[in-house]
């Protein structure tokens, strides 16, 4: 995966004869290997960006490039496939197909993806024990407490080791210990495996571990710093 | 790559199977709404099938026979100088090899009979008897009396119409005149030996049978016959039959199929499957809006779901795929069912459903008030492609626009 770069993107939402700003004018380089978190208070604009990059949503203007892609520009099925191959995914809001247990989820990505049927099993159970689920893996998600249940998510955005990993609020659920732990295993991915890290979170323990903390405020990027 | 399409097929099939099952009380209506719109299907096209093949069956009986060779100038003028040579021993032999279930000569020339009382015009029929129960199957028929019983019988069997008509009975002795090829009447005492019953009752009146060689030495024609009769295995498929007929036959002969004599019967026959497919299509029609709304459905239910797969990378074809495989799951499972309760109701009403407390009518049709229904593998194909196919055409739409949600909005719907 290459550098992530977005040129002066702008989207607006429309409610009614409301305008609402989402994004306006950001400009951002986010290298290969970087921990970002992403801070501002509510309706600042994190989500709408982790989108935009993950290229769920298409901006208004401005481009969007990963390497050689330009992500704003894509179709639907390509768009597909490069989240599918390079990204993972921790939604903020609903995360876990209702009718697959909690391996089975974890599994879904790499099934799509093509992988074995023996080493994808492998890697969910470890995965899942690895994140504390050991022993849920047969689980429906309306069996799994809040917390759990994002943790299977969190699992599922791992687990191939994607370039990216775009992650809503992974720890909105949990306590101060698993949510120390989650960090810790991000960290390991970051450091030994150059997974390239976007947390938006309003969480203060989470922004610990960012090297570059960025605030929005309004759509905008009113801060960007690295932090030792 | 075939075991990648493997694998998204598990993917697939496992998403499918869960999601059907997720709400049992409407999967299970479906279900039950396609399981008896199939019944409906096959079982009502099965009854059709039964009656229109009694009445095909009942109207070739008639003719007789599913090919018939006779000169060409007969058809237009049935006398006996139009007659044709009996078939030699060699054209015998070739006959019996033919692969027909059975054949036989007739003579068939106007004529009229004449009781102590009355006097009516007639076709009077030479036929071979020991062949006869196979080519107009008028052995069945007989109310009363005997059969003829050798080539040379010296009885005859009437109509109960004609016997009425006439004002005699079994027993009685009639007259019967008729020309020779030399314009010579002739005319011939003869015992009625037998009396029938025909569905059609204008037959009854007519249609009179002698032996045949009995006929030809009254009309003076030893040797010669009106007509060749064949019967093959089945009605349906008899071009083979005729093909290998006609290289056997003279030109100056001519053959013609059950469907050449009689053009009624021949449009019975063909307006038949357009019947079944026109019935099989208006209850597609009927379970077609269950179907899409069932799907409808259950796609509104899950759009966040939907919006989460294709964010996590899942191609808009394979959600489509995902979709109509949920559907054909529903239909293959109806269709199961459907067929099962088909052949269940079907197997035991195929020794006979009267239904002449309800069908007074239909034997003036020429149709039987005992219906035979009559399931054919090709009904049941018809039936069973219909429903996938235009099943799975049907959920085209809701299946792609299910693909064209957009991912974030589906994901933040409530
Ligand atoms: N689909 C939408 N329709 C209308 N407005 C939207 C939509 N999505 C986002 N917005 C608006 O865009 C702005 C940015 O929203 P966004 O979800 O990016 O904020 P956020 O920083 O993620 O907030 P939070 O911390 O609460 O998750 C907000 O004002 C929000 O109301
Ligand atoms: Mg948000």
């Amino acid at each position: 995966m290459s550098t992530i770069i977005c040129h002066q993107i702008c989207k607006t939402f429309r409610q009614g004869d409301e305008i609402i700003t989402g994004l306006d004018h950001v400009d951002i380089t986010i290298e290969t290997g970087e921990f970002v978190c992403l801070s501002g208070p509510s309706g600042s604009g994190k989500t709408t960006l982790l989108n935009a990059i993950g290229g769920l949503d298409t901006p208004d203007s401005g481009e969007i490039s990963m390497g050689e892609l330009r992500i704003d520009q894509l179709q639907r099925g390509p768009l597909a496939d490069m989240r599918l191959h390079h990204i993972g995914f921790v939604f903020q809001a609903y995360n876990l197909i209702p009718v697959l247990s909690a391996q089975e989820n974890v599994e879904f990505v790499m099934q799509v993806q093509g992988m074995a049927t023996r080493e994808r099993a492998d890697k969910a159970r470890a995965i899942l024990a690895e994140v504390g689920l050991e022993g849920l893996e047969k689980r429906r998600p309306a069996q799994l407490s809040g917390g759990q249940q994002q943790r299977v998510a969190v699992a599922r955005a791992i687990v191939s080791q994607p370039d990216l990993v775009l992650a809503d609020e992974p720890t909105a659920n949990l306590d101060s210990v698993a949510s120390a732990q989650l960090m810790e295993l991000f960290t390991h991915l970051n450091q030994d495996h150059h997974v390239t890290f976007i947390i938006a979170t309003h969480d203060k323990r989470v922004m610990r571990y960012a090297r570059r903390l960025i605030r929005m405020q309004d759509g905008r990027i009113i801060a960007d710093e690295a932090q030792g | 790559m075939l075991s990648v399409a493997n694998l998204h097929l598990r993917t697939l099939l496992t998403l499918s199977w869960r999601n059907l099952w997720r709400n049992h009380r409407r999967t299970g209506i479906m279900l039950g709404a396609i399981a008896i719109g199939v019944w409906a299907m096959i079982f009502m096209t099965a009854l059709m099938r039964g009656m229109v093949d009694d009445m095909l069956n009942q109207g070739i009986h008639n003719l007789p026979g599913h090919i018939q060779v006779q000169d060409p100038t007969y058809l237009d003028d049935p006398n006996v100088v139009n007659s044709i040579a009996a078939p030699g021993a060699e054209l015998r032999k070739q006959l019996d090899q033919l692969g027909a279930v059975a054949w036989a000569t007739r003579i068939k020339v106007p004529a009229v009979i004449a009781s102590e009382r009355e006097t009516r015009g007639i076709n009077l029929i030479g036929i071979e008897p020991a062949v006869e129960a196979s080519i107009s199957g008028l052995p069945a028929l007989l109310a009363s009396g005997r059969f003829l019983e050798s080539d040379q019988d010296s009885g005859i069997i009437v109509g109960a119409r004609l016997a009425e008509r006439l004002e005699t009975r079994l027993g009685k002795r009639v007259v019967i005149m008729s020309q020779d090829p030399d314009n010579n009447i002739r005319e011939r005492g003869f015992r009625i030996v037998g009396i029938y019953r025909a569905r059609l009752p204008a037959l009854e009146e007519f249609n009179v049978y002698a032996a045949r060689e009995t006929l030809q030495k009254l009309l003076r024609i030893e040797g010669r016959i009106s007509q060749l009769i064949l019967v093959g295995d089945d009605y349906r498929d008899i071009a083979p039959l005729y093909r290998r007929l006609d290289q056997l036959l003279p030109s100056t002969l001519q053959a013609r199929t059950w469907y050449q004599v009689d053009s009624y019967l021949a449009a019975m026959f063909n307006m038949m499957d357009g019947f079944v497919l026109v019935w099989v299509i208006i209850i597609f029609l009927a379970l077609s809006f269950g179907l899409v709304n069932t799907l409808v459905m259950a796609i509104f239910e899950r759009v966040r779901e939907i919006g989460l797969i294709q964010a996590l990378g899942m191609r808009p074809g394979l959600i489509v795929c995902q979709i109509l495989l949920e559907s054909l799951l529903l239909l293959l499972i109806g269709l199961g069912i459907g067929n099962g309760l088909a052949l269940i109701t079907i197997k035991p009403l195929e020794s006979g459903l009267d239904i002449s407390a309800v069908a007074e009518g239909m034997a003036m049709m020429g149709a039987s008030s005992v219906l035979y229904p009559k399931l054919t593998t090709a009904d049941l194909l018809l039936a069973n492609s219909i429903v996938i196919v235009l099943g799975i055409l049907t959920s085209i739409l809701p299946a792609w626009r299910a693909a064209r949600l957009d991912p974030v909005r589906a994901l933040n719907t409530t």
